[in-house]
């Protein structure tokens, strides 16, 4: 049974520590019920797909500090190349792929590589070393310590469940309230 | 003239951070120059809409970079370029290769690339100066520093 995306993220966010949180479309709605960090992004309104590209800029500029990116597999296909990117980065960013097999907020149709895309195996074939899987909430629960430690890039897929009527939320503030809080708290404003 | 050794003398002097592209046969003989800048940190993207939204990451990150890509590139980028100009409101600079525009002016083509390349700037509503041979890079340095100044989004397009 995959988990939701709640609990994938309620794992998460204590191991999150003084890194970014990048989030995109769903968990963009979720994460501020989970967390109210000035180093939390809610991409939104984004450039479709671009969620990884944005969190390897901020992680670029800021190595000391790391970004987790938490990205959707819809969201992911539409810039597969970024994993390429990644892979020649020895840059401490963390990609999490919420995999639920749909494009959650327009009525859940299924996207082009629904039930055949290995998102850690894509990753691992483009150079990236240090890639995860987990299926369900127990094996998240008991794997996502090790998996969000250690050096970047790391890939992380997670099975998730598929919400019918998801709408694209709202992020929790505008966008150039959110980019003076994050550049505020990195102190680069 | 635009050239490598010139085009990186003129970024680092201006403070440029990181050079994100992907290279068309124009810009592509600036790399040598880049790779050997001590100061500049190129980072090879997959496709140009990569380039705009990671240098917004770096912008966001404190740091100063530059995005080059070919105007074929700059058509694919639109989304990402929408999104870093207008939604996000960062003063992203860039430098665009317009293939065949020699040509195009001499009516000697029929590649469709420097038709658009202006077109689509205006489109985006992007200020940018078009540099040919008679330019150098101090006209390059110049336009960053105006846009950074105005706090806003600005480019070259580089005759080619």
């Amino acid at each position: 049974m995959p988990m939701t995306q709640r609990q994938a993220l309620e794992v998460l966010m204590p191991l999150r520590g003084e890194r970014i949180v990048v989030t995109t479309m769903s968990s963009a709605g979720i994460w501020p019920t989970l967390s109210q960090s000035l180093l939390d992004f809610a991409y939104i309104p984004s450039a479709m797909g671009h969620g990884p590209s944005l969190g390897l800029g901020l992680a670029l500029a800021q190595p000391e500090r790391g970004v987790i990116v938490v990205n959707g597999d819809g969201c992911q296909l539409m810039s597969l190349g970024n994993l390429a990117t990644l892979a020649q980065q020895p840059a401490n960013i963390f990609i999490i792929v919420l995999d639920n097999g749909q494009y959650e907020v327009t009525g859940g149709q299924p996207h082009a590589g629904t039930g055949r895309v290995d998102y850690a195996a894509v990753a691992r074939a483009v150079g990236v070393k240090r890639t995860y899987t987990f299926t369900d909430l127990p094996s998240w629960q008991s794997g996502a310590a090790e998996a969000i430690s250690g050096p970047g890039p790391v890939v992380i897929d997670l099975k998730v469940e598929a919400l019918p009527n998801q709408k694209t939320p709202k992020p929790p503030r505008p966008m150039a309230e959110q980019i003076r809080r994050l550049q505020g708290a990195l102190s680069v404003a | 003239m635009l050239d490598g050794p010139s085009v990186v003398a003129a970024l680092e002097r201006v403070g440029i951070t990181h050079v994100v592209w992907i290279p068309d046969s124009e810009l592509g003989t600036w790399e040598p120059a880049l790779r050997a800048s001590a100061k500049l940190t190129l980072v090879r993207v997959c496709r140009e809409g990569e380039a705009f939204t990671l240098a917004a990451g770096l912008l966001l990150g404190g740091k100063k970079p530059i995005v080059m890509v070919q105007c074929t590139g700059l058509f694919e980028a639109g989304d990402a370029l929408r999104n870093v100009v207008h939604d996000m409101k960062l003063p992203i600079f860039f430098v665009v290769g317009v293939r065949s525009w020699y040509l195009q002016q001499k009516e000697a083509t029929t590649d469709t690339c420097p038709i658009f390349s202006e077109p689509i700037m205006n489109a985006w509503q992007i200020q940018y100066r078009l540099l040919d041979s008679s330019h150098s890079a101090d006209d390059l340095a110049n336009a960053y520093l105006e846009s950074q100044h105005a706090d806003r989004a600005g480019a070259v397009l580089i005759a080619e």
